[in-house]
């Protein structure tokens, strides 16, 4: 793997050389999560709009840390003027960045925050908080009185407990209106509403296990927060092995097209999509604004990164909770 | 088990005489330790299922009703249904011997291949089913080629396989999930093992009920068959199975063959159990088969143990994950319980090895 980096490193800062022309670097999770794909259309789009010329890297699987090292390794030596990185290991790849920085790369963390947030020039992001926020209020409007007595199962990413997985949990339940105990933390909260947390690895499967698991501890659950959108495919079809499906209210983030289609469907009573193909436009021109004049990214006022964004897709508008339906939704999916 | 002391008695003979399971027979009467370790080593599912019983009890002492009811019972099952499947594949290449890393993989592209073929293509389900298990088999017979004929180690040539068939599942699916609607309205075939019977609060899905019925039916070939025996063989000593007649390389390709078109038939059980078809599904099954087949008692050394054992040991997994988490306990209680599982199995086959050698 390293070796293969290296020579790929080799062959780019060959083909640099000669040209003068702008480049940079997209490194992603993974390449086969629609996320990332639509993040690579979008900057690649862009790329070829403005005239930079880019190149993506990936790790093989989620979490694959060493090969975004090497993909920060390849850019410097190919002498990109900037990079876009989804961290998988968002502490460690600090030392990496920093590298990049020094050797005067641009580097922008995109959806997935460094740690600390600053060890990138900029991030572009969604509101992760704001995210589970919205589905929060909209549940606890949409139940109104009855939001008192819900019983409420929580299917979260991992039990190492990523920030992505934190701040959607937490803001989900602050809009659903429960104390959240300590913010950086799930599971630690104390009102009797909630069931149980599970985590579901954010797929179909492990939603299914999850949900199956919840219901065993009460059958009465009747609001389901769902990390992603497989996850809450998978609960549905626990619930529907239990014949619970039309009295569960499933909630859920990402706004992937899959995920979507299942509001439409009723699946999925509410889900906050966020714009991953915004994201990569925005970093690739904030890249061609750097390598122009130097000019650096700010962010959005009162906020610690750029928001690109974040909108509640319903057909069952909430009082007192904007939200855009499942039409426009649709416009606006990814994968 | 009984066991005699008398002179005269000629233990090979009463070994023939006895049911073939009896993979050997010990001299006895020496004392309690020596029974159970007789006991033990002409019924290598003994440990798992002691195991499997006295963490059932303990769970419905602990946890009550909600965990000791035909229900959660049953809702194990369904849990580990596909492991399970995939571990009888998994069984099967252990006895040789060897290891298949590449079952999960196997497993998900043959679902996505059911899955696309029926909606890229339009072909009919039944037939978009069948295509898969031909991938399936098809993967598994290139695995066999190159362990038995190119003689290269089963644990590269899966390792191999494992990396070019998810990596084909990714490419050729685009990491598209069909969505269940979709599937029911269009395909309801593939989600055939969706299916559910009800028998009071038992819930049988046609998932687990193929599970069992696999897991039987290897029994039997294994324990019955001239196949089943030359595969023990092979996992014991390939040459002098070779030197005694048996078809060494056919016989390994076989059984990779048969691996892969059960991995398919995990793929099928997949899709009835999260509805949908989805690449990234089933990811670690090679490993979670792995740990059903060693908490199970069955020797990565090959050539010992019963595919029933990789049964139960599937169970211990699930009956631990239910139960750890109906009492509230961290998730990561389960890893280290199964953590523990898998070096107590590991210690006790060699236990038993050392005693009997």
């Amino acid at each position: 793997m390293k070796a293969f980096g290296i020579a790929a490193g080799l062959v780019l800062s060959f083909g640099a050389t000669g040209a003068l022309a702008q480049s940079a670097c997209l490194i992603t999770k993974t390449d086969t999560n629609p996320f990332f794909v639509k993040m690579k259309e979008g900057a690649e789009a862009k790329a070829a709009e403005l005239g930079i010329t880019l190149n993506s890297y990936a790790g093989r699987i989620d979490g694959d840390h060493e090969s975004q090292v090497a993909a920060i390794e390849t850019c410097i030596a190919a002498g990109a003027d900037g990079i876009l990185i989804t961290a998988s290991d968002t502490a460690a790849i600090v030392p990496a960045v920093q590298q990049a920085r020094d050797a005067g790369i641009l580097v922008i963390a995109l959806d997935t925050p460094l740690e600390p947030i600053d060890a990138a020039d900029a991030t572009f992001a969604t509101d992760n908080f704001l995210a589970g926020e919205l589905i929060g209020q909209w549940a606890a409007a949409t139940l109104g009185d009855e939001a008192a007595n819900a019983k409420i199962a929580m299917l979260d990413l991992a039990v190492s407990q990523p920030s992505v997985g934190v701040l959607r949990d937490q803001g989900f339940l602050q809009g659903f209106g429960i104390d959240l105990g300590d913010p950086n933390r799930w599971g630690d909260e104390t009102d009797p509403r909630i069931v149980g947390n599970e985590v579901t690895a954010g797929n179909e499967e492990g939603g299914r296990t999850a949900m199956e698991n919840l219901l065993t501890q009460d059958p009465e659950i009747n609001v389901v927060y769902t990390i992603n959108e497989p996850a809450a495919a998978g609960a549905y079809e626990a619930l529907r092995a239990f014949g619970r499906q039309d009295d569960v209210l499933i909630v859920s983030v990402d706004g992937g097209c899959p995920g979507v289609q299942n509001v439409a469907d009723g699946v999925i009573g509410a889900t906050s999509q966020q714009y991953p193909l915004l994201m990569a436009s925005l970093g690739i021109e904030a890249i061609a604004a750097y390598a122009a004049d130097g000019t650096l990214p700010e962010n959005t006022p009162g906020k610690e990164f750029f928001d690109t964004g974040v909108a509640l897709v319903t057909d069952q508008p909430a009082d007192g909770v904007e939200s855009i339906s499942v039409e426009e939704g649709m416009d606006l999916c990814w994968g | 088990m009984t066991e005699t002391t008398g002179p005269s008695r000629d233990d090979y003979e009463s070994g023939l005489e006895g049911s073939s399971t009896d993979v050997a027979s010990f001299e006895g009467g020496r004392g309690p330790l020596y029974r159970i370790h007789g006991f033990l080593h002409s019924t290598p599912s003994a440990v798992p299922l002691i195991v499997l019983v006295a963490s059932v009890l303990t769970f419905g002492l602990l946890v009550g009703e909600r965990f000791f009811s035909p229900f959660a019972l049953t809702l194990v099952l369904q849990q580990v249904a596909v492991i399970g499947i995939v571990g009888s594949a998994q069984t099967l290449v252990i006895l040789t011997a060897g290891i298949d890393l590449s079952v999960g993989a196997i497993m998900v592209l043959s679902s996505v291949v059911m899955g696309q073929f029926a909606f890229r293509y339009g072909l009919p389900p039944e037939i978009a089913v069948l295509c898969g298990f031909a991938v399936g088999a098809l993967c598994g017979f290139i695995n066999g080629v190159l362990v038995a004929i190119m003689r290269l180690p089963p644990f590269i040539v899966t390792l191999g396989m494992w990396q070019i068939v998810l990596a084909a599942n990714f490419l050729y699916s685009a990491n598209e999930t069909i969505r269940s609607q979709e599937i029911a309205e269009q395909a309801p075939l593939l989600q055939f093992f969706g299916e559910r019977i009800e028998i009071g609060g038992a819930v049988f899905t046609y998932g687990a009920i193929a599970m069992v019925l696999l897991v039987l039916g290897l029994h039997y070939v294994l324990t019955q068959t001239a196949w089943g025996r030359h595969v023990y063989a092979i996992g014991d000593d390939p040459d002098a199975a070779e030197l005694s007649g048996v078809r060494v390389k056919h016989t390994l390709i076989s059984v990779y063959v048969l691996s892969g078109l059960i991995c398919a038939l995990a793929g099928w059980v997949l899709v009835g159990r999260i509805g949908s078809v989805s690449p990234t599904a089933g990811q670690f099954a090679n490993i979670e088969s792995i740990t059903a087949v060693v908490i199970g008692g069955i020797s990565l050394f090959g050539g010992r143990g019963s595919i029933l054992g990789m049964l139960f040991g599937g169970l211990i997994v699930g009956v631990f994950s239910l139960g750890l988490r109906l009492m509230g306990t961290d998730p990561q209680w389960t890893y280290l319980m199964i953590g523990v599982l898998i070096i107590a199995a590991v210690a006790v086959d060699q236990w038993i090895r050392k005693v009997s050698s």
